[in-house]
């Protein structure tokens, strides 16, 4: 069961929201992996859907590439929608 | 009929129970996290499902000792308790496990379906409420029995190994004891005769469908269900019961 390839779950907590990463599993295949999920994520009704997905379809952005990626947006402020008076009429945004 | 029902519910609670317990054994030792969390939760389920048989005998009894659900659960005697021989049977492996699982799910599954339509209130709604656990239980013990059946030429004989033992057990499930019988009657409980059918009808396609031969076996044991158990049972008790046994009357 060592040899056991990882999936990684996501779960929706409520209709409308979106699916969220919850942590990873190890199973045979897609079947298992489903019915692991329910098992270890779902206990404490933290769902009502599950995605797994084989760790390896997920492609991971290199740490050591951070610099390039992310450093460039942290001084363009200009990119936050903050700039904008809204009308008080306005709600939930 | 009042001492009668309450011991039906005991027939009922009773195989949730002991079963139940057994589960609870693998609790930290299952063969991989994940296997040992599924199965802790079925342990779990059966014990929802007992305490509420049990809540309802102890209304049923009425007697001048104040029965509780705790007290039917852990200060009966052995002869007392009405599971059937399979579900004290141990955990000799993992399909052992899944066998034993799979002959009990597809059994409960069915008597659920029946109990469903139970003129009892208090049954039906216990059934009903079942039912989705029990669905789940028997998805998860088929789909393994599938998969160990028709997996490694090792898996495979070390399921059908745990089959040929302990098929000679699951006769005893679908057959009808006097308690059974009156329940019927009284538009309680099921008519055993039809679900042993559908019952056996089931395992066998499961077995094929796992590639695991049904054996040729019409010698079932019995007894559990009056109260005559196999070696293993009164083990399963000492630890069961010790808590009340040593510290009478304790609560958590």
């Amino acid at each position: 069961m060592n040899k056991w390839p990882l999936w990684e779950v996501f779960i929706r907590s409520k209709s409308g929201l979106e699916h969220r990463h919850v942590g990873s599993l190890h199973a045979a295949d897609a079947t298992m992996a489903m019915e692991n999920a329910r098992d270890v994520y779902t206990r404490r009704q933290e769902g009502v859907s599950i995605w797994v997905v084989p760790s390896k379809a997920i492609t991971a952005s290199n740490p050591e590439h951070s610099g390039e990626l992310f450093e460039p947006a942290q001084d363009k402020a200009y990119r936050h929608p903050t700039f904008y008076d809204l009308p008080n009429e306005l709600k939930h945004i | 009929m009042k001492e009668s029902l309450y011991q039906y519910l005991l027939l009922l609670g009773d195989n949730a129970m002991i079963l139940g317990h057994r589960l609870s054994e693998l609790c930290g030792h299952g063969p991989s996290l994940e296997t040992d969390i599924a199965l802790t939760n079925i342990s779990l389920d059966l014990f929802g499902q007992v305490r509420n048989y049990f809540q309802y005998a102890a209304e049923v009894k009425d007697d001048q000792e104040k029965t509780t659900e705790d007290k039917i659960a852990f200060l009966r005697y052995p002869h007392e308790y009405r599971n059937v021989l399979l579900v004290e049977q141990p955990n000799k492996d993992f399909a052992f496990v899944i066998a034993r699982q799979f002959f009990f799910d597809a059994y409960h599954l069915l008597l659920l379906k029946e109990l469903c339509k139970s003129k009892d209130e208090q049954i039906n709604a216990i059934a009903n409420k079942s039912i989705k656990e029990v669905k789940y239980h028997l998805r998860f013990s088929s789909e393994w029995l599938k998969r160990l059946g028709d997996g490694t030429a090792e898996s495979h004989d070390k399921m059908q190994a745990a089959v040929n033992y302990l098929y000679p057990y699951v006769g005893e499930l679908p057959s009808e004891s006097p308690i059974e019988k009156e329940m019927k009657e009284a538009g309680i409980g099921p008519d055993l005769g039809v679900l042993r059918t559908a019952y056996f009808a089931q395992i066998k396609s499961t077995l094929a469908e796992a590639t695991l031969e049904t054996p040729q076996f019409f010698g079932f044991h019995s007894g559990g269900k009056k109260g005559v158990h196999s070696e293993h049972h009164g083990f399963i008790l000492s630890n069961l019961q010790y808590m009340q046994r040593t510290y009478p009357e304790m609560e958590w």
